[in-house]
């Protein structure tokens, strides 16, 4: 065998690898795609390439007076946009702090506070339960959206504090030396360069509304108030096979907008990981 | 001009009333601002604080009157505001120490601008700070308090407020845990179960993820940016609706699996649903689909970093791939992105959202009160909303959050000793 034929072996049989890989990545995703346009409603006899495919889903989901998708679809829309802008502007700040300010608690806090964010989260629902209640937060956007922002300073801050330490610490002293004040150097040093990780956080902060479902099922009572994620594991919660091609529907209508900017906002994704974890 | 009359000791004891000793400092202004403060604090918090202990030390005495829950929650916050009111008040000690040996060594006070200038930059970063950790303490800290607490006491089904009272049980909950035969039987299988899946699925996720990275890294391949958008697919789809999906896909009597592929092709059918053994294999290969593309992102951005040197000096003397992966990016891969591995550990073994979503940890076992895929997270959730046993739960997610802050302290001290450089 010679080198030749063996490397082209070798290449082969990576390609048939990522092909094998690929065919179970799209098997799943093109089944719901598939059963999404099933004209029933049950699981029990939709096919994934039914033979008279129909749209009749999805325009439930739009136009029927007894689908509450649009207003859901308003509700997540709301809660991500609030949560990632609030959770940029905190987490910036504190990051700042943490990377180039001494104060009591520098040393030890963000490592503490990451610790903390280690235990479940979930045995915290009957506490954040009661203390919504005793603030009268309980079933309003408002309640989930503060927890939102309170329970992802301490991953966020940790990432971004790791990108702030690899700028050079130069630039901003010689602006101070200039008569910078801290705020300025902030604003026109400091967030401009780390544009890439505060995106990462953006989108990570936009995208948890989308997908979690234990906090709005513990918080948010009324359909009114609902998440698309609450709303949607409500569809099938009762009985599985019943709504599942209505799910199908509405599950799409999720994943192609968030997969779309993740894909767009990967390169951004994976540079800002890879220097603020390893690094920080 | 030194003053020798001008005694700190003295300024540290009047300060014991923050405020006096700066007025003694002669700082007017600051000394007011203090006094003021403090009388509204005691003025605003005194009730508060004053119930608060009071429901701490005893969680109520009149059932169906006293809410043992709400009074929990109202003693952890005094505990809280008292924490910060100590923190203040030893502030205010030594800024009263500091102030009155600067004044005894007769060093002229710094005009009022210039003095609230200093402050102003001293003050700064915890301005920064401030409205995140107000948030914090109570998103984080608190619920964290307050099922440290519940697990110490005895919130149950059968004894639950606002008809009950709560009692102060000390550890008597974790004793029953490793004592009492179904909880203990339980509490093994499902911490077995747990271990097993972290390593064994988590492990799986990053082969499955370090070995396509490679492939799609190696110079030879083509279409190099079609194929890795394909293979991060699976992050960017939710999963709680991957995971959905896959629970219909498994289903016994109308999944795909069984009936498209399964049944035509070895005209078998599994029963994935209620069998835990399958059920445990099905779950681990949903979430090596769902868990791989992340890894992969890191992994392909640390690769596309190594020097390429290193690897043009191997080929010189001759290494095979295998060496070369063997000593050059295995290592290399492995060291840059450690912490990350770590936590995928440590988030598998509290991934709550795979198993409740699957089959709500089933199936059921006999002589257990937990399912049969339950892992320890999933199972602290039932018995939080589906049995009431909060009690239990709050002792068994101590015991997790152990666990978990093992991982993670090891994680951070690796992190640190090689980012020195960074520190101040």
């Amino acid at each position: 065998m010679t080198r030749k034929t063996k490397s082209n072996l070798q290449v082969l049989g990576m390609y048939l690898f990522i092909g094998v890989v690929f065919v179970f990545i799209s098997y799943p995703l093109l089944w719901t795609l598939g059963l999404s346009l099933n004209p029933g409603t049950s699981l029990y006899g939709s096919t994934m390439f039914p033979e008279n495919w129909s749209f009749v889903h999805y325009k439930w989901l739009f136009f029927d007076p007894s689908s509450d998708y649009l207003l859901w679809y308003k509700n997540t829309l709301i809660v991500a946009t609030i949560t990632s802008i609030c959770s940029v502007i905190v987490v910036s700040l504190i990051a700042y702090a943490f990377s180039r300010y001494k104060f009591i608690g520098r040393k030890n806090g963000i490592y503490t506070f990451l610790l903390l964010q280690m235990f479940p989260v979930l045995m915290a629902m009957v506490a954040l339960y009661l203390l919504l209640n005793l603030v009268n937060l309980l079933d309003t956007l408002t309640g989930l959206i503060l927890i939102y922002i309170g329970g992802a300073i301490p991953l966020n801050v940790f990432l971004v504090k790791g990108y702030f330490d690899t700028l050079p610490r130069e630039l901003d002293e010689s602006a101070k030396i200039d008569g910078a004040g801290h705020f300025r150097i902030f604003f026109t040093i400091m967030l401009p360069l780390a544009k890439p990780i505060l995106a990462v956080v953006a989108l990570f902060n936009f995208m948890t509304p989308f997908m979690d479902f234990i906090l709005p099922s513990i918080i948010l009572r009324s359909p009114e108030n609902f998440t698309l994620a609450l709303g949607l594991f409500n569809f099938i919660n009762e009985q599985f096979g019943n709504n599942f091609t209505r799910f199908a529907a509405g599950a799409i209508l999720i994943a192609i907008p968030i997969a779309t900017v993740f894909l767009y906002l990967q390169r951004y994704l994976i540079s800002g990981l890879t220097s603020g974890a390893t690094k920080g | 001009m030194a003053k020798q009359t001008h005694n700190p000791k003295v300024a540290v004891t009047l300060s014991l009333v923050p405020g006096l000793g700066q007025l003694y400092n002669r700082h007017y202004l600051k000394g007011a601002t203090f006094l003021l403060l403090t009388i509204s604090f005691i003025l605003f918090f005194y009730q508060f604080l004053n119930i608060g202990y009071w429901g701490l030390l005893t969680l109520g005495e009149i059932p169906r009157l006293d809410d043992s829950r709400v009074l929990l929650a109202q003693g952890i916050i005094s505990l809280i505001i008292t924490g910060f009111a100590i923190t203040f008040h030893v502030l205010n000690l030594l800024d009263a120490y500091k102030e009155a040996v600067k004044f005894q060594q007769g060093v002229r006070p710094d005009s009022l601008r210039k003095r609230f200038r200093a402050g102003w930059n001293k003050s700064f970063p915890y301005i920064l700070i401030g409205p995140g950790l107000f948030l914090l303490i109570f998103v984080v800290i608190f619920p964290l308090l307050y099922m440290v607490s519940i697990a110490f006491t005895d919130y149950n089904l059968y004894n639950s407020p606002p008809k009950n009272l709560l009692n102060w049980v000390g550890f008597e909950n974790f004793i029953s845990l490793v004592t009492v035969p179904i909880w203990r039987s339980t509490f093994f299988s499902v911490f077995l179960w747990t271990v097993i899946w972290t390593l064994v699925a988590t492990t799986l996720q990053i082969a499955l993820a370090l070995i396509l990275a490679i492939f799609v890294n190696d110079p030879r391949i083509k279409f190099k940016k079609f194929i890795r958008t394909v293979l991060i697919l699976p992050w960017a789809v939710p999963a709680f609706v991957t995971i959905l999906i896959f629970a219909a896909l498994f289903n016994n009597d109308f999944g795909a699996i069984n009936n498209d592929i399964l049944g035509p092709l070895f005209n078998q059918a599994i029963p994935w649903m209620t069998d835990p053994f399958w059920s445990k294999i099905a779950l681990i290969g949903i979430q090596v689909w769902v868990g791989f593309p992340f890894v992969f992102a890191i992994f392909t951005g640390i690769l596309q970093s190594i020097s390429k040197d290193w690897y043009e000096a191997a080929d010189m003397d001759g290494a095979s791939s295998w060496q070369k992966f063997k000593s050059i990016t295995f290592p290399q891969v492995m060291f840059a992105t450690a912490p990350i591995l770590i936590m995928q550990y440590a988030g598998n073994f509290n991934n709550f959202n795979i198993i409740y979503l699957f089959n709500q940890g089933g199936p059921a076992v006999r002589g257990q009160n937990a399912g049969g895929t339950d892992i320890l997270i999933s199972w602290v959730y039932n018995l939080t909303f589906e049995t009431q046993n909060y009690n239990m739960a709050a002792a068994i997610s101590i015991i997790i959050g152990l666990i978990i802050a093992g991982f993670a302290f090891y994680q951070f001290r690796r992190t640190r000793s090689f980012k020195e450089e960074g520190e101040m």
